[in-house]
């Protein structure tokens, strides 16, 4: 349908290494060897490591699921083969900190038993959600070395009219993608169309590949022609320059649009996939095998049988080398992908994993020693060569002061970090590892002020929080006080309600009554205790007195507490007799027979002194001011002996509530002089009289 | 009449004087009522340098009271050791004044960061350092055990001293995947320091 692409464009810089790919590709695929035991880290795509299903001792078939994806970018981690799981702890991964991360460790049984597969060979009559999700569960993510989840990257928000299908290849040594596609070009093909079909039938499929795969190049074609996929397929040859399998640099060669700094190629309606991931996709959707193993190419000069191994997800990289003839005394620097972007491999004990495309195990021609950096010297070859069009020397001059506004401010995230300027350099500087450093540093820098500015928040949440409690606190407080105030104001009220002196006298009565009223057993059996009591006192008294030396002179004082003791026992016993009397007496006419009538012999008490007050009130009433004060001075007069006698008592027999009596005493005291002071002013010649 | 024209000129050019101040200062009015900036701007720029520890080690607190005291007590800016000598010469390059060296009385400036961590086996559950935690970061209830949540803690040592049972540690904050990233090259100069250049230097017999 669509014409024969004629045109393609160029992006800006670009190097040409020497290509080294020959070395690898002697021979096809070869199937690696199973290791011991394989180490499958939980994180070997971008996003969120995986979470453990397994316990150490399981035994896994080949294809089971041993970790789950946590999260929507993030990637599940299956069995290479079948086996038992022997541990779940860190171990050295291949990375270049050289840092140790959770991995299962697998133990290999060599059997090979499989789980149930399921193959979807009518992949168009599902929808594609659902191949979307088994191309999740099955694992899969860019194969080109990036690591995304796949899944997440063919599920775009907006529509898509051009896929391309990255082949480009383009750094030195790395020959894996060729040789795939020189052996598997058909199941490429059905994956292409799998992804075509999930993306909505884009208008433009386009496999981009270098000019320096003929092989590859011939074989697409073949497959093309004898096989019947759905979709237009156009296989594009660009010319081989580095890196034109940078994504961005393949959109712009085959489309000529450049995608715009921070965004993404969906946002202009591109796709592009890995071959290797679409071979993968193929394998999940067609065959039901998740992604279990990937083509490796392992070459340089230290290896006397360079080639691409078929190897396990999991294998160590030194076993794999084994097969490819490494020999450690050839061998200057151990490079995890490729020359140009690889990093060092301190351990090979590290495992192959998901994204590992290159084992470069180069001799010292190959990688010369450390060089040391000379100056810059401004030459501006490297922004001649940089495929991002960005100033690699300012860029470089502002990683070393740390001016890292300025390294924003020159597209420092723009760096697709393909070492083209490092490369061209003549004064040998690093420039990749100080973009590499400079980008580190801001990722820290900036998680650091996010953590900050949360720790800002919660501070200030904190201080609000405390604030309200401080104020519900006063509230409540301030809330308690109306209430006891009220309270008060309305006892005050009901108190003040109660109209005259006259029933203040009558409330008086009753009030004194009512406590009559509540003892009437009580004040017998009070008057028990306080004969009792007294009789106590006295024999105590007579005792201290028998055993004191006659010829002490505290003997006086001694005979004077008997004697006092005495009276109080005969003025006890007395009341007691009284109390008996008075109560017989009342009790007689009420209820002769019923001893247990008592309350109401009370209340009649009640009634009579209720009477008594009453007829008291009348009087008073009748009484001019001055007698009523003068009523009452006798009264108190009368009350204040009393007191003061009960006080002398007191103080003779060390009562305990002598403080209780002397304070009544001069209360009573104070009262008349109040009403001396009240008489004075109401009638001056009564208190005359009264003098 | 030339007296009577020129004072004519005079009174126009004031007239026209008092109008355009009129037209200005209404607008400027306006500007001041309607533009008016909510709070001192300053500070939030102070605070947002601050590490937002709320340690209170400056004497303030939290961070926000020290960026108000550095910007309207002009309170020294180098009373911040969670900050260090990176946040003094932030600030210093904010308000336009020399970096003086961190102030040791208020602290020593940390390399490592830290985090509390309680040991909940001796944790009696008395609720003092949930009362002290300035960012809401340890979780727990009355007699039952406390913890703290890692990622919230600023690890300001707060928590610590009020601990009855002393059962909390303050410990690094260890270093990993998560935070490693490639370092800066060493200068050309390190290098050469390092590397021999000449014969004499990879044979020192040859030089004696």
């Amino acid at each position: 349908m669509n014409q024969p692409r004629q045109k393609i464009w160029n992006f800006h810089g670009g190097i040409h290494p020497p290509e080294n790919k020959a070395q690898s590709l002697q021979g096809g695929i070869a199937p690696a060897s199973l290791p011991e035991r394989l180490v499958l880290p939980l994180n070997q795509h971008i996003g969120n490591p995986a979470e453990v299903t397994v316990k150490p001792g399981d035994k896994v078939l080949k294809g089971q699921k041993i970790a789950e994806a946590t999260g929507l970018v993030s990637a599940p981690v299956h069995a290479p083969t079948s086996g038992t799981i022997t541990g779940i702890e860190d171990h050295t991964i291949a990375h270049p900190s050289g840092l140790a991360a959770p991995c299962i460790i697998l133990r290999p049984d060599g059997q090979e038993q499989w789980i149930e597969r399921q193959s979807r060979e009518t992949y168009r009559q599902q929808q594609p959600e659902e191949l979307l999700n088994l191309i999740r569960e099955a694992g899969i993510i860019g194969m080109g070395g990036a690591g995304f989840p796949s899944a997440v990257k063919l599920n775009p928000t907006h529509k898509i009219n051009t896929l391309i299908i990255n082949a480009a290849e383009c750094e030195p040594y790395i020959t894996a993608d060729d040789a795939l596609i020189r052996e598997r070009a058909a199941d490429i093909l059905r994956g292409i169309d799998i992804l075509a079909y999930i993306l909505g039938e884009p208008a433009d499929i386009l496999i981009g590949i270098e000019d320096n795969k003929p092989e590859a190049i011939t074989a697409l074609g073949a497959a093309i022609a004898e096989n019947a996929v759905e979709s237009a397929i156009e296989v594009v040859v660009i010319p081989t320059k580095y890196p034109s399998g940078g994504e961005k640099q393949l959109i712009q060669i085959l489309t000529g649009q450049e995608v715009p700094s921070g965004q993404l190629p969906s946002e202009l309606g591109i796709v592009c996939q890995n071959v290797g991931s679409t071979h993968a996709i193929y394998r999940a959707i067609c065959q039901g095998e998740p992604l279990l193993s990937r083509i490796t190419t392992v070459s340089g000069k230290a290896c006397s049988a360079p080639g691409n191994f078929e190897v396990l997800i999991g294998t160590p990289v030194a076993h794999l080398l084994a097969q490819a003839g490494f020999e450690e005394t050839h061998c200057q620097r151990l490079i995890m992908g490729g020359p140009m972007m690889g990093f060092t491999l301190n351990n090979p004990k590290a495992p192959v994993i998901k994204t590992t495309n290159c084992l470069l195990a180069a001799d010292h021609t190959e990688s010369p020693s450390e060089v040391i950096a000379q100056a810059c010297i401004r030459c501006g070859h490297c922004a001649e060569a940089c495929p991002a069009s960005l100033l690699p020397q300012q860029l470089y001059w502002y990683a070393r002061a740390k001016d890292y506004e300025q390294l924003a401010a020159h597209h420092l995230p723009d760096c697709i970090e393909c070492g083209a300027c490092a490369y061209v350099c003549p004064s040998d500087i690093p420039l990749v590892q100080y973009y590499r450093a400079a980008k580190g540093e801001i990722r820290l820098m900036n998680e650091e002020a996010i953590a900050s500015d949360r720790a800002r928040q919660r501070f200030e949440y904190h201080q609000q929080r405390i604030e309200r409690t401080e104020q519900e606190k006063a509230a409540k407080r301030e809330a308690r006080k109306k209430a006891a105030a009220e309270a008060k104001t309305k006892t005050a009220n009901a108190q003040s309600a109660t109209p005259t002196a006259q029933s203040d006298v009558v409330q008086a009565a009753l009030a004194r009554v009512s406590v009559d009223r509540a003892t009437p057993e009580q004040t017998l059996a009070r008057l028990e205790r306080a004969v009792s009591a007294a009789q106590s006192r006295l024999e105590k008294a007579k005792g201290k007195l028998a055993a004191s030396d006659p010829d002490d002179n505290k003997r006086g004082a001694l005979e004077a507490a008997v004697e006092q003791h005495r009276i109080d026992y005969e003025n006890a016993t007395k009341k007691l007799a009284q109390h008996k009397a008075g109560a017989g007496q009342t009790k007689a006419p009420a209820q002769p027979s019923d001893q247990h009538q008592q309350g109401d012999i009370a209340a009649d008490r009640a009634a009579l002194a209720i009477q008594k007050a009453q007829q008291k009130a009348e009087q008073m009433a009748q009484m001019s001011e001055t007698e009523k004060l003068k009523n009452q001075r006798d009264g108190l007069l009368k009350r204040l002996d009393k007191a003061r006698a009960r006080l002398e008592d007191a103080q003779a027999s060390g009562d305990d509530n002598l403080d209780a009596f002397a304070n009544a005493v001069d209360k009573l005291e104070a009262k008349l002089q109040q009403l001396d002071v009240e008489l004075t002013a109401t009638a001056p010649e009564s208190t005359e009289e009264q003098t | 009449m030339p007296e009577a024209s020129t004072l004519q000129l005079l009174l126009n050019a004031i007239v026209a004087l008092v109008v355009l101040s009129a037209i200005f200062g209404a607008i400027l009015g306006f500007a001041s009522v309607r533009f008016k900036v909510e709070g001192n701007p300053l500070v939030e720029q102070v605070d947002a340098l601050l590490p937002q520890t709320q340690c209170g080690q400056c004497g303030h607190p939290g961070c926000r009271p020290y960026a108000e005291a550095i910007v309207n007590e002009g309170e020294a800016i180098n009373h911040c050791p969670p900050g260090g000598q990176t946040t003094i010469n932030a600030l210093a390059d904010l308000l336009d004044i020399p970096a003086p060296e961190l102030d040791e009385e208020h602290g020593e400036e940390l390399d490592t960061k830290l985090v509390a961590y309680i040991r909940e086996d001796e944790c009696i559950g008395c609720t003092k350092c949930i009362q002290a935690c300035p960012v809401d970061a340890i979780l727990g209830a009355a007699k039952l055990m406390h913890t703290v949540i890692a990622a919230e803690c600023t690890g300001c040592d707060l928590c610590v001293e009020p601990c009855p049972v002393d059962c909390i540690d303050m410990l690094p904050v260890p270093h990993g995947l998560h935070d490693w990233h490639w370092d800066t090259p060493a200068s050309s100069a390190e290098q050469l320091s390092k590397v021999n250049l000449i014969a004499t230097d990879r044979r020192p017999d040859i030089a004696a």
